[in-house]
């Protein structure tokens, strides 16, 4: 065991957990932070994607040793207030069913929207094709994305 | 009745809880103290155990007990114990129970440990000494012993009619056919997951991902011997289920097992491997022989289906009846066989028997169709049923002819040519595929509380569940009509086993069931607002009857005089403090047995295909539903959306593979098992006929969990065969099948 002292959403956490303890463990277990998913464990299917340094990882996958001071966003820090214009998009567009594999769709589609503010259609496909809705919300991810594209300053 | 709130495309109440995060789902909950238990699984399919040694998992610091078939508690293990409200006929798994392992992954023992982590690993050091039995896995192998069930979970096949044989015999044009579906699994995206706390007394609360939180409540009351009360399960969100939760999983008796002995709450979370070791789709073989004239007028139908169950019980789901339901045919036999293997019981998924059964019957039809050289779309207009011929009833309603029509001009059927390979874009072969399909729209008995307050909020709770289907939602805007309130001041409770008595969430019966409910009670608080309205002083309403009055936006007001109202808030004062509190138990009433009450849907679906290289790209759908009133446009079409992507996994990827040398399914996790991903999804359009139904329920909406999926699979196979000509009667039409 190791104490880790870890950036999330602008505060400072510590965990205490030995150094190969996958990220999506510490937070969901842990931290209590269980917006994030989990879906396989294994990266095949995006429930537990949060951003490391403003790009998509999956944690289920990531050890927390390998965190460092990197900087982890996870849903509950995407904005203070669910306003995120991804967040607005999705609820506008009223993509989610069950909503399980949703968190990791929005980290996924934020990110993203973060490197590239106006994607095409194509690489909207490209970038969210990763993650799993087994509720079958894909067109309006899509869509959302989109609408989300027009609302990124 | 188009009310002010139902018929809204309004957005899922508990949508923003889902993009921020706030939802909490079985795995979330938490508890001072709180174990982790994980699961050991046995790694032969059928067999004893001869010994188990824990105590390397034991001798780990942090590892607080492993729970076998030798040390777990005594309690009750008779078969009835165990049977939930989901059981097939026969004799439920029980865990534990003794060294009998009766099929490949079969949990075998618990590993609690202060962490997840830990118990993992105290897991990995469980060594199980097995004495192998010889299995049966392969389908095939014994489809020549399979045999009528005593009693079918299903409904019984119905009997034949007129003269089948003979008519087949005297039929111009004739196809003989079998088409084969493979084992599925549901593979929801959340995992089976368990929490059980006992609390002072000997009251227990359990946090559990399930369909119908009775279930789990009626299932851990027979299994421990507790009374039903005592026993508390929550489950306020579910992360998709589609059937994997309409049977209590084995997850949660160990959960309530380690929690009662180690007087601390345990945790228990299965893997996605493990996700593949209770229930699925079973694998069914269907065997057809069809004649028509030569105008394509149906003459005969023979339909004989096999389906996998597993050795201990005798699932069966409605596979043979849609050639009653779908078709007018004076001469009819099916039959339904069971093909009994060394697997867990198959368990009901999205539309079982449906998917299954509609699949085989409409491609056979389709190349009925085409033997006969009718277009087939019109081969279907020709030989539509007006009644039930199984039940020989008239439909409660019916516009699947308006689908055909809505369908088919959206989709521009009519530019379609009937012969294969006969559209091509360059080195695409095009091909245009049609089925059509039913799911029946039951009712069931329900109940539901409603509470208005004297501030003028309604809560309506029943024990019921929202797995993603819009519950939360539908029921919030049918209480907020009904009463004549504004959709921010209603709040729906589900998911809580102390809530009024609901059916498990499955078989689309939902919004028929709880939903009738809820409307029920919310009539009665309308009563008595009426009558609180009419004491009030100089009310404008005295002499008003209900049908005299409109409620709406906070006010009762005459409908002759909108002016003369009375606000609800008004009418509250005269209750002196008091809420309003109403129950009601709800049930199908006489007069709607005499109806058979379906949803039907029409698919007509785009496939290219590149012959060089096999694959199959769906690049159009066009669904038409007739499904009754809808309640919310903007969650039906979510349902319908997710019910035709489910029929493109079918149709092209989705298969559970067994290696019958080791008894196992071989591709247990999400890489090797296919389902639908968003490059696999394009142009869906979805649309709803205008359907009035008065007989089916009292809201006269017929539920979309299922109808949307059914008629997918056999559409896009029947496309691929158009495209190609080559008809693949084997699920998923892979791209080997096509080279
Ligand atoms: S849980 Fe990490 S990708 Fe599935
Ligand atoms: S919304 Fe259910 S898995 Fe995506």
């Amino acid at each position: 065991m190791a104490t880790y002292k870890l950036q999330i959403n602008g505060r400072t956490y510590e965990a205490d957990v030995e150094p190969d303890t996958p990220l999506l463990w510490v937070l969901r277990d842990n931290l209590g932070l269980v917006g994030t998913k989990f879906g396989c464990g294994i990266a095949q299917c995006g429930a537990c994607t949060v951003h490391v340094n403003g790009n998509a990882m999956r944690s289920c996958v990531y050890p927390v040793s390998a965190v460092g001071n990197s900087k982890i966003t996870t849903i509950e820090g995407l904005s203070a207030d669910g306003d995120h214009p991804v967040q607005l998009a999705w609820d506008e567009v009223d993509v989610a069913q069950c909503g399980y594999c949703q968190a990791g769709q929005i980290m996924t589609a934020s990110a993203l929207l973060n490197r590239n503010p106006k994607p095409s259609a194509e690489e909207i496909d490209n970038a969210m094709h990763g993650n799993i809705c087994r509720c079958g919300t894909y067109h309006r991810i899509r869509e959302a994305v989109a609408l989300a594209a027009t609302k990124t300053k | 009745m188009i009310g002010n709130q139902t018929g809204k495309p309004v957005n899922r109440v508990d949508g923003r809880l889902k993009v921020t995060g706030g939802a909490k789902y079985a795995a979330e909950f938490t508890a001072p103290n709180m174990a982790y238990g994980f699961v050991v699984n046995s790694k032969i399919a059928k067999g004893k155990i001869k010994s188990i040694d824990t105590s390397k998992a034991l001798a780990l610091d942090g590892v607080l007990e492993v729970f076998t078939h030798e040390n777990r508690p005594g309690y009750v293990w008779g078969d009835k114990n165990y049977q939930d409200k989901d059981s097939p006929p026969g004799s439920p798994f029980r865990p534990l129970y003794d060294n009998e392992v009766q099929f490949s992954m079969q949990p075998i023992a618990l590993v609690v440990a202060e962490t997840y982590e830990l118990a993992r690993y105290g897991a990995i050091l469980v060594e199980v000494e097995y004495e192998n039995y010889s299995f049966d896995t392969d389908f095939e192998k014994n489809i020549k012993q399979a045999y009528i069930p005593e009693k079918y979970k299903s409904s019984k096949p119905p009997e034949p009619w007129g003269n089948p044989d003979e008519a087949l015999a005297n039929a111009a044009v004739k196809i003989e056919a079998e088409y084969s579906h493979p084992s599925e699994h549901h593979n929801p995206i959340e995992m089976h997951a368990s929490l059980a706390i006992w609390e002072e007394g000997g009251k227990l609360t359990v946090y559990d991902k399930i369909q119908g939180v009775q279930n789990s409540q009626q299932y851990i009351a027979n299994a421990f011997g507790m009374q039903q009360e005592d026993v508390h399960v929550i489950s306020p969100f579910v992360g998709g289920a589609f059937g994997s939760g309409l049977r209590p999983q084995y997850q949660l008796f160990l959960a309530v097992l380690a929690a009662r002995e180690l007087k601390r709450p345990v945790k228990v979370v299965l893997t996605r491997q493990q996700m593949f070791s209770f229930g699925h789709r079973p694998k069914t073989v269907q065997k057809f022989a069809l004649g028509a004239d030569t105008d394509g007028k149906l003459k005969a139908v023979q339909h004989d289906a096999f389906g996998e169950t597993s050795k201990f019980e005798d699932y069966s789901e409605n596979v043979v009846i849609w050639p009653g339901v779908l078709y007018n045919c004076d001469n009819v036999k099916v039959s339904h066989k069971l093909v009994a293997l060394d697997v867990y019981t198959p368990l009901d998924m999205r539309a079982p028997g449906g998917t299954t059964g509609i699949y085989g019957l409409e491609c056979a039809i389709d190349e009925l169709a085409y033997k006969a050289g009718v277009d087939p779309l019109e081969f279907r207009k020709m030989n539509y049923s007006e009644k039930d011929q199984n039940e020989g009833k008239p439909f409660s309603s019916k516009e699947l002819r308006e689908c055909y029509r809505q369908g088919a001009e959206k989709f521009g059927w009519e530019k379609r040519s009937l012969e294969p390979r006969s559209m091509k874009e360059g080195h695409n072969l095009i091909g245009w595929g049609f089925a059509q399909g039913a799911w029946e729209a039951t009712q069931k008995q329900a109940a539901a509380k409603a509470v208005l307050t004297t501030d003028g909020k309604l809560t309506v709770s029943c024990a019921t569940a929202d797995i993603g289907t819009g519950t939360y939602t539908v029921m919030s805007q049918i209480a907020a009509e009904t009463v004549g309130l504004p959709l921010e001041d209603v709040t729906f409770k589900l998911g809580d086993s102390s809530l009024p008595k609901s059916p498990l969430q499955g078989g689309s019966w939902t919004v028929s069931s709880v939903g009738s409910a809820v409307k029920l009670v919310c009539d009665k608080v309308r009563e008595k607002l009426l009558q609180l309205a009419q004491q009030v002083a100089n009310s404008p309403l005295a002499n008003a009857t209900l049908d005299d009055v409109n409620i709406e936006d906070g006010k009762i007001s005459l409908k002759n005089d909108p002016a003369k109202a009375v606000t609800i808030k008004e009418a509250l004062v005269q209750s002196q403090g008091k809420s309003i509190e109403e129950n009601v138990s709800s049930e199908p009433v006489e007069g709607q047995q005499k109806y058979s009450p379906y949803a039907h849907s029409a698919t007509f679906v785009e496939v290219k295909v590149d012959e060089d290289l096999g694959t199959v790209k769906v690049t159009r759908v066009v669904s038409a539903i007739a499904g009754g009133r809808i309640i919310n446009p903007k969650t039906a079409r979510s349902q319908i959306l997710g019910g035709v992507v489910w029929g493109i996994g079918a149709a092209m990827e989705e298969e559970t593979v067994m290696d019958n040398n080791l008894g196992r399914f071989m591709n247990h996790d999400l890489d090797k098992y296919h389902v639908p991903v968003n490059a696999d999804v394009h142009d869906i359009e979805v649309i709803f006929v205008e359907e009035k139904d008065d007989h089916v329920n009292p809201l006269g909406a017929k539920g979309l969990g299922e109808i949307g999926i059914v008629s997918v699979a056999p559409a896009i196979a029947n496309a691929i065969f158009h495209a190609t000509g080559k008809r693949v009667r084997e699920l998923p039409i892979t791209l080997d099948k096509l080279l």
